[in-house]
């Protein structure tokens, strides 16, 4: 591939998502956690890999069905983490759902990027828990290629024949939307085709304990109520593993394939980074929205429907609350939070939900924040609970924080796929 | 140690690696290379290291290289073992 040549289409050249695969607690394909996410049903259960009987936190977003012996190649179960086998399976299920063939495009123009959070955890600590007991000849050699964040998506690039430029983001609950973000980049630049999004399995002893240091997650012991964002005294999240892979197009490349405008158009995005609160500087999420519509070049009044972060912690929820009601209007705009169904995925999170949105886009229905939520009146925003909601849908914003700063906003537009 | 076969070396393959659609391990496998069978170099220095574990020898990692096939590593651990008593 020789270098990009950037005319004026191709620097504004935007990208098709063709296809869509999920792997979550709210089910094992996009069919059945579309159907989740309608009906209400929360994949929020308490954790069975381990005993978790003495931890803090009892309860998390797990897929307990999950079947790695089918879904993922008989070579590369015990050769990675659960978290590549969570990717492997949603990126398989997104090129179907796309139609694509690999074998067919040229390997230089496709590209994987994913985001991860933590890696190959669960392995690792296995691996860890070999050599002390059992001293260094007992670690697995695979140790070497399955912890690193980029694992997933090179054996996602390995098993699909996609050599383009691929890479890894690591943007904690954010890096599902900038791996979307860099995913359309590449689209920019001479790539044809991406697979992207995130994945994450941290719910092994090791992975949850480093997710408690944050202090974010909720130590509620009820599974109902302990992630309540927006409420009047939330306690934090829950966590959850899973994640969702999105096939990404160029225009051109979708109606070649008669794909057309598939599920919808990646149309803006932006990034930035919070510093810390001791700083006195002012959260970026207000401006990182705003930069994610001009991206797109659309109004405040264009957005029909935000996808939220939903972070379940007062002064964060104030803040994304206040940030949606400066830049969309108070109360302007449906807001949702369907992770209260699958807790907060990390790298899969974001990604989870531009999957979700893209199918509230299909449906042109808004699906509702799960919970008990009253709604505390230090927040401005129009929050759909209880029951979907339908209403014309043209344009959906998907925003994102994660950990320490990092903080994403993505614009995504309505395809023409019908199912 | 006891006699390594091709068919303890078959249940290892199977645990520590995986096996490819496509290769049946049962078959006559024997004088495949490894690389057909869908074992790369990682692969083989997995199925090293089982056996190092389960059978408390000592397998230089350079040792891969001498063992292309199943056949011929099974030879080469044989031979090792069998010098170990030796010495």
């Amino acid at each position: 591939m020789g270098s990009p040549t950037l005319t004026p289409a191709t620097a504004r050249r935007t990208g098709v998502v063709t296809g869509l695969g999920v792997v979550a607690p709210t089910g094992t394909s996009t069919a059945d956690h579309w159907d989740a996410v309608l009906a209400g049903r929360s994949g929020i259960r308490e954790i069975t890999r381990f005993d978790a009987s003495v931890y803090p936190v009892r309860h998390a977003g797990t897929i307990p069905e999950f079947e790695s012996r089918t879904r993922v190649p008989d070579r590369l179960v015990p050769q990675t983490d659960r978290w590549t086998h969570f990717g492997l399976a949603a990126a398989e299920e997104a090129l179907a759902d796309a139609d694509v063939d690999p074998a067919g495009l040229p390997e230089y123009e496709m590209a994987v990027v994913t985001a991860s959070s933590s890696g190959g955890v669960e392995f690792g600590q296995r691996e860890m828990e070999s050599l002390y007991q059992h001293g260094p000849s007992w670690v697995s050699v695979y140790q070497s290629i399955a912890w690193f964040y980029a694992a997933t998506t090179g054996q996602i690039s390995i098993r699909h024949g996609m050599r383009g430029t691929c890479g890894v983001l690591c943007g904690e609950q954010a890096g599902g939307l900038d791996a979307i973000g860099q995913g359309r980049r590449l689209l920019r630049q001479g790539t044809r085709l991406v697979v992207t999004g995130g994945t994450d399995a941290s719910l092994g002893p090791y992975g949850l304990v480093s997710q408690l240091r944050s202090g974010c997650v909720s130590t509620v012991d009820d599974p109902e109520t302990a992630y309540l964002p927006f409420d009047r005294l939330p306690h934090g999240h829950l966590p959850g593993e899973g994640g969702a892979m999105v096939v990404v197009e160029t225009e051109e490349s979708a109606s070649a394939r008669g794909a057309g405008r598939g599920y919808g158009t990646v149309l803006g995005y932006a990034a930035g980074f919070d510093q810390s609160t001791t700083t006195g500087r002012p959260p970026v999420l207000a401006r990182v929205i705003r930069q994610a519509l001009d991206d797109a070049r659309l109004d405040p009044s264009d957005v029909d429907v935000v996808f939220a972060d939903a972070a379940g912690e007062h002064r964060r929820d104030r803040v994304e609350s206040a940030a949606l009601a400066e830049v969309l209007g108070p109360g302007a705009v449906p807001v949702t939070a369907p992770k209260t169904l699958t807790g907060r995925l990390l790298a899969g999170g974001a990604a989870l939900d531009v999957a979700t949105a893209l199918l509230s886009l299909r449906d042109q229905v808004i699906p509702p924040t799960h919970g008990p939520i009253r709604l505390s009146p230090d927040h401005e925003i129009d929050l759909v609970q209880d029951e979907p909601r339908e209403v014309p849908l043209r344009h959906a914003l998907v925003v994102a924080r994660g950990y320490a700063g990092f903080t994403g906003a993505l614009v995504l537009g309505r395809g023409d796929r019908t199912r | 140690m006891s006699r390594f076969d091709l068919d303890e070396l078959r249940q290892i393959m199977r645990a520590s690696a995986g096996v490819d659609e496509g290769v049946d391990l049962a078959g006559d496998i024997g004088d495949l290379e490894f690389g057909d069978l869908g074992y790369d170099s990682l692969a083989v220095l997995e199925l090293v290291s089982q056996v190092q574990r389960t059978h408390g020898i000592v397998i230089p990692d350079e040792a891969v290289e001498e063992m292309p096939t199943p056949n011929r590593a099974v030879e080469y651990i044989n031979r090792l073992a069998m010098e170990g008593k030796a010495s």
